[in-house]
């Protein structure tokens, strides 16, 4: 739908534009900035509207933001680290792992709210007119408190093992806006895809099942064999889970290579979810 | 005087073949089996096979600033169609329109309320929904609260809220939102008569203001109160665009014309339901002189001719006339007849008349509701006829008036017979005891 903004240029009639046009819209649009930098309030709210009802009649509450990553943790220190003795580049296991699991975490709650979110929300959708992208971008931005959370944990535990960070730390925003961009790229798709077809609903969390298992997180990326490196390096999430690693406790086996092509994916699945999202938001009111 | 909104040429259209023969939305594996088809009806260009239906046709026309413009017509006839497009909800398939100015829709009351969050939470979320800046509602905060009337419960969650305190809350949201160009649809078909009236009279507030007010409804004694310009849609078509009392002469001429028979609206489950194991085969309101109307006066007697048929056995038959508020839509009064008690094998058919005689319900229009099923009270619906007819209209002034009648001041459905008794007047004057009976 094409909206054009224009501000009511006062009380002169014979030059006064119209604040919005309606017209069928063909073909693909881009990304109405303009109009969702009008709308920050809505999403702001809808991310906080998330964070609150998640925790919303439970005993724990926030509390579990903690204990979930932690076990995790635990679990693979135990399992990976004492008793398959993987390696941990000479850094205490449960902190190497911890890196990995809390971004990996957050990855995956983007992925699992917004790809939901358009059908969670339907009722918004088919009685209000704001943009949609609104919606899926909501998930990206709730599921930072979490991560926020998760990082406040990281930092007790290098204080318990007296790992003291190093300028590397500073590179940390950058891996979370990577996974985060790379998150909401393939939420992106997901979402619009999961209006039309709820097959969706059911490959979540066989996805990012598999995806966790074939990414590093409860292992490093240094027990791949060299020459399958680059391959492995194909799932765009080593790059940011390393790349935290590395921040955190400068230990990794990530690779510019890596990198690269993490970064290439990102911007593609980014923009072409964007475009296929506006593509098909039109017809969500008619279909969800 | 401006525009406020411009309308030219829109037009909507809906493939029925995907939204009826098939399911909705489709599984990818359906999509995945179909598409050697699919590509195969394409290539031969038999695309076209999907039947089209029209939901709104090239529909034109101009609101100008300050107007209260009513859009009127039958379920299915694109009102919320139209309602949906201006509000930007879904797209037109041809034409244009153009806004000018902001635009708060009402397409229903709480959009983006949610259980758990309490009532302040939920006025920041509504509220930025519907289109308000974050420090917009934060001003204007403490006047919705106090409007709503739940400051008490303010940080409770809305899910412990009675019904009442949750629609006053989400209507003052709604309320406050300010826009130039109000859209707003059958808000009022929720809610008691006393929220409906503080609906209403926001409304006539928004309007006074010399904002444009674009009210869909098929509430014709609300359009009444409230348009001085009414729309009627039909088939997606404008019939008719004219001041309201024309556009709603035509429209219930319209109905009028319309004979009600064992298939009207069948496909309508607002206003047709039931089993179909017998169904009216005909409905008409008359006078008794036997002439044909839906205009009735205080005091005067209405007759329903009804005539039936069964197309399965049934345990007898009984039939129940009802009326409904106009505004809230309650069900104000009912009777219930019972036709025969015998069993009736199917192909039976039969023709009654109900008469209402001298009725003191007071002007007003009253949608109809009738309703047939077995003689035995059973949960299951028969045939139920919903507001499918025109609306019983009662004017004031009949042969009886009650003496304590006053037109200007309807509260109230009926007219009941009331007396006084002065028991104690103290003054100057002298005491004497004044006695007024009413008899109706």
């Amino acid at each position: 739908m094409s909206a054009t903004a224009a501000s009511s240029s006062g009380t002169d009639q014979t030059i006064r534009r119209p604040t919005v046009v309606i017209e069928p819209t063909r073909g693909w649009a881009a990304i109405d900035f303009r109009e969702l930098w009008t709308y920050r309030d809505l999403l702001m709210i809808l991310a906080a509207r998330d964070v609150k009802l998640r925790y919303k009649q439970t005993a724990l509450g926030v509390a579990w933001v903690v204990i979930q990553p932690l076990i995790a943790a635990l679990i693979f220190t135990v399992m990976f680290g004492r008793f398959a003795k993987l390696p941990s580049n000479g850094q205490p296991y449960i902190v190497f792992v911890f890196a990995a699991v809390a971004l990996w975490n957050y990855f995956a709650a983007v992925l699992q709210r917004a790809g939901n979110s358009l059908i969670t929300d339907s009722r918004l959708i088919t009685k209000v007119y704001f943009p949609r992208l609104a919606i899926p971008l909501g998930s990206t931005f709730s599921a930072l408190i979490d991560l926020a959370v998760a990082l406040a944990v990281l930092a007790v535990l290098m204080g318990i093992y007296g790992i003291s960070p190093t300028w590397r730390i500073l590179t940390l925003p950058l891996w979370i806006a990577l996974a985060a961009v790379i998150a909401t790229g393939v939420s992106l798709w997901l979402s619009a895809l999961n209006v039309r077809y709820r097959d969706f609903v059911h490959a979540m969390p066989f996805l990012l099942q598999v995806w966790m298992l074939a990414s590093p997180v409860a292992y490093g990326a240094a027990i791949v064999p060299e020459r399958w490196r680059l391959l492995y390096g194909l799932n765009p999430a080593v790059a940011f889970l390393e790349g935290a690693r590395w921040a955190v406790l400068g230990a990794s086996s990530i690779t510019t290579g890596i990198v690269v092509v993490a970064v290439l994916f990102a911007i593609v699945v980014f923009v072409g979810g964007a475009f296929f999202f506006r593509r098909v938001e039109r017809s969500f009111a008619d279909t969800v | 005087m401006s525009t406020a909104i411009r309308v030219d040429g829109l037009s909507k259209s809906y493939r029925i073949a995907r939204a009826l023969k098939r399911q909705p939305y489709r599984t990818l594996q359906e999509e995945v089996i179909a598409l050697p088809r699919t590509l195969w009806k394409r290539a031969r260009g038999k695309s076209e096979m999907l039947e089209t239906f029209w939901a709104l046709s090239d529909v034109t026309f101009d609101v100008n600033e300050g107007e209260v413009i009513g859009i009127i017509g039958r379920n299915g006839a694109g009102k919320s169609t139209l309602l949906k497009i201006l509000s930007r909800i879904t797209e037109p398939t041809h034409g244009r329109a153009e806004i000018y100015g902001r635009v708060g829709a009402l397409l229903e009351v709480g959009t983006g309320f949610h259980p758990e969050l309490t009532g302040r939470e939920n006025i920041f979320l509504s509220g930025a929904i519907l289109g308000m800046r974050r420090t917009e509602i934060a001003r204007r905060f403490d006047e919705i609260v106090s409007f709503a009337e739940v400051e008490q419960f303010i940080d409770t969650p809305t899910k412990r809220y009675s019904s009442g305190m949750y629609t006053r809350l989400a209507f003052a949201v709604a309320a406050h939102l300010e826009p130039e160009i109000l859209l707003v649809d059958e808000v009022l078909a929720v809610g008691d008569s006393a929220f409906q009236k503080k609906c209403l009279g926001k409304m006539e507030d928004v309007a006074g203001h010399g904002r444009t007010v674009f009210f869909v409804s098929h509430n014709t004694q609300a359009v009444r109160q409230l348009c001085n310009r009414c729309i009627l849609l039909e088939h997606g078509r404008v019939v008719s665009d004219a001041p309201t009392d024309v556009a709603l002469a035509i429209y219930n001429q319209r109905l009028r014309e319309m004979r009600v028979d064992a298939e009207t609206g069948i496909n309508n489950p607002e206003n047709r339901r039931g089993s179909g194991a017998i169904r009216f085969t005909g409905v008409s309101v008359e006078d008794l002189n036997g002439e044909e109307r839906y205009g009735f006066k205080m005091g005067e007697t209405v007759r329903f001719r009804l005539s039936y048929q069964l197309n399965e056995p049934m345990r007898g038959v009984a039939i129940v006339v009802a009326l409904r508020s106009g505004l809230s839509r309650e069900i104000v009064t009912s009777a219930r007849h019972v036709v025969t008690g015998d069993q009736l094998p199917a192909g039976s058919r039969g023709c009654v008349v109900i008469d209402l005689p001298e009725i003191y319900i007071r002007p007003g229009e009253y949608p109809l509701y009738l309703h047939i099923a077995e003689a035995v009270p059973t949960k299951t619906n028969y045939d139920v006829l919903d507001d499918l007819t025109p609306p019983l209209v009662i004017g004031a002034g009949g042969r009886r008036m009650h003496p304590n009648f006053d037109p200007a001041q309807p509260l109230g459905v009926f007219s009941i017979p009331s007396r006084m008794t002065v028991v104690e007047s103290i003054g100057e004057t002298a005491q004497t005891n004044h006695e007024t009976k009413v008899n109706v």
